[in-house]
């Protein structure tokens, strides 16, 4: 396949229709006019082509019209993406800033080691989701789920953000969270809206009432998810949350190593 | 044998799905749909499976057989007239593909068991069909175990797989997939991790009826290879996969267990979930943890498995392989990822991700006759 792209530049924005072009070609292509100065990038027809938005370090808006392929947005530092339509698997892997806004479901493994920014989506996400995500300092990754989640969400989390809104979620059977739900969690945060079981804990893990400090912050990316989504943030953060923390910074210091 | 050395990070690639209103279409669609994840193989495998491609001879077994020399093909087809009485034989129509320097001789018969009801079927009971089915697969057994460098790789009735070592467009170019047509299509793109990446080794991996496409590895190989010889079954062919194609003969065609059943079996609940079931869910849960502990499938695993009235996607319990089902129309799609479902219909009524251990069963209507 060939770099033959319908290349068109509209008043700012730098348009690419994506048809065919296979993802090493269209991710050059992308980071070629990123590195021209282009501040508006907006792709079309996208069908499965990974990586996009990887390693890109500006401020840029990327829009993308379709199903981007794996590991949408990995190591990306700054730009707006957002996704009309489904992404795939990995999206934001080890993702460090900016923010990534999915109005479709997203796959499993979204936000993989994710070290800061956010991710935004509005339906429903797959299997370990936020595995491994981490935080230092002010670099704080956040995730927010308007649908619902799989197992292991949270997996072997150090620190970040998880919202699971449980709202825009497709077939309605589904619990809002799978089992093993922060399964070697050791730091960050979770707020459910709704309840969740003791039995879908991970260990020492316990669901608690949330305080002063952890509304506003609900409340911060509650709004902001919603203003994204075009959604009544009122009506989001009316419900019942659980924070799901972690009760001590090491509660497997004494698995291996005593 | 020429490698790319410049490889992606990658698990293999499948996808396939089913017209269940049995309209038949030509494989053009499953070859762009898996052609789409490309990258998910290595070029050291692919493969199809079609359901409904030789409605001619659809009341003959379709053997498609893999000859690595000429001594396996003499001694393979004196065994077949021997047992079977062939109604039509050929090679297997190809086309001459750059990419693809080396392959074995592949033909094709069309035959059916030359006895009459048997003895053993009077004893057990079994109808005709039954009878023959079985006397096929030990049939195939035979040939796989017996005759070195004979392989047969197809032996269901009036569907057929083609596979070998290549990447998917060019197996297909290969066997001429565009030119048939069928009502369900499945297709495999492999990245060969722990086993050798031959012609036999390729997915599908098929008996019968049933054919099978897997993404992912089955640890539990040894305790399920073990547990089918104990019923006849010899995996002769390398692979992992080869496994959960005589699992599923040997649980739903053999022992009569429903597709809802027979994944349940291969990817049972959990012990603790079992405990929080209902009485009557837990009884049958743990009667099949109890009497098929030895087809439970450990390890990763994407499948999409056929027979010819249904597709049936099947992830491993807590989902280490990626699944994705669609639906449009009289259509139901399963593939690895969604965009290989898009690239072949971009308007879908309804996409989602099968719960962990959930199988998704697509079956042709029920008054569809094929």
């Amino acid at each position: 396949m060939s770099a033959k792209a319908a290349k068109k530049t509209t008043n700012s924005a730098y348009e690419l229709d994506a048809t065919g072009i296979y993802y090493r070609d269209l991710n050059e292509l992308i980071h070629k006019a990123v590195n021209d100065g282009q501040d508006h990038i907006i792709l079309r027809n996208v069908n499965g082509q990974r990586y996009i938005g990887g390693s890109v370090t500006r401020p840029v808006t990327i829009d993308i019209y379709g199903t981007p392929g794996q590991d949408l947005a990995s190591f990306m530092r700054g730009p707006m993406m957002t996704v009309y339509g489904n992404a795939q698997d990995g999206v934001a892997n080890t993702m460090d800033e900016g923010t990534v806004v999915i109005h479709g479901m997203a796959g499993d493994v979204v936000g993989y080691g994710m070290r800061g920014g956010s991710v935004y989506v509005g339906g429903d996400v797959g299997y370990r989701v936020g595995i491994h995500m981490k935080e230092y300092m002010e670099k704080v990754p956040v995730i927010v789920i308007g649908g619902k989640a799989g197992d292991f969400l949270g997996e072997y989390m150090a620190g970040g953000l998880i919202i699971v809104l449980g709202m825009m979620s497709e077939p309605d059977d589904r619990p809002l969270t799978g089992n093993f739900l922060g399964t070697g969690m050791h730091g960050g945060c979770i707020y459910v809206r709704g309840t969740v079981p003791q039995w879908k804990l991970g260990k020492g893990l316990a669901p608690q009432p949330l305080d002063e400090n952890d509304r506003n912050k609900l409340t911060r990316y509650v709004t902001d998810f919603c203003k994204q989504m075009d959604l009544d943030a009122k009506e989001a953060l009316n419900g019942e949350f659980v924070k799901i923390v972690p009760y001590t910074h090491r509660p497997y210091g004494n698995m291996y190593a005593y | 044998m020429k490698h790319n050395y410049q490889k992606d990070i990658s698990g293999c690639g499948i996808s396939g799905f089913i017209n269940r209103d049995g309209s038949r279409v030509s494989g053009e669609a499953i070859i762009a749909s898996i052609g789409l994840m490309r990258d998910r193989g290595n070029g050291l495998g692919a493969g199809f499976a079609a359901y409904g491609i030789y409605p001619d001879f659809k009341d003959f077994y379709a053997l498609h057989i893999m000859y690595d020399n000429l001594m396996a093909l003499d001694r393979t087809e004196d065994f077949i007239k021997e047992h079977l009485h062939l109604e039509h034989q050929e090679n297997i129509p190809h086309r001459h593909v750059p990419t693809i320097k080396e392959h074995p001789r592949v033909r094709r018969y069309f035959a059916r068991p030359k006895r009459d009801i048997g003895e053993e079927q009077a004893v057990h009971g079994l109808t005709e069909d039954q009878d023959q089915d079985d006397y096929m697969v030990k049939v195939v057994m035979e040939i796989n175990l017996n005759i070195p460098g004979a392989f047969v790789f197809s032996s269901g009735k009036n569907m057929g797989a083609f596979k070998g070592v290549g990447f998917p467009e060019d197996i297909a170019e290969f066997f001429r997939v565009d030119e048939y047509s069928a009502y369900c299509w499945t297709a495999h793109n492999r990245f060969p991790t722990n086993t050798p990446g031959w012609w036999g080794g390729a997915h599908p991996f098929t008996i019968l009826d049933w054919s099978i496409v897997h993404n992912g590895e089955i640890s539990s190989y040894g305790i399920n290879k073990r547990y089918l010889e104990m019923f006849g079954y010899h995996c002769t062919l390398l692979t992992d996969t080869e496994v959960v194609a005589y699992l599923l003969d040997l649980l739903i065609r053999k022992h009569g267990l429903s597709k809802e059943v027979a994944c349940r079996a291969l990817a049972p609940a959990f012990w603790e979930d079992i405990e929080r079931m209902d009485e009557d869910e837990k009884d049958l849960n743990r009667a099949i943890r109890m009497v098929y502990g030895s087809a439970l499938l450990n390890g990763p695993f994407a499948i999409l498995f056929a027979d010819r009235r249904g597709l049936v996607g099947l992830n491993d319990r807590v989902k280490l392989r990626p699944l994705l089902a669609a639906i449009k129309g009289d259509t139901v799609y399963m593939a690895s990822e969604e965009s290989a479902i898009r690239t072949i219909c971009p308007d879908l009524e309804k996409v989602w991700a099968p719960k962990a251990g959930d199988p998704v069963i697509a079956e042709l209507y029920p008054h569809v006759e094929i």
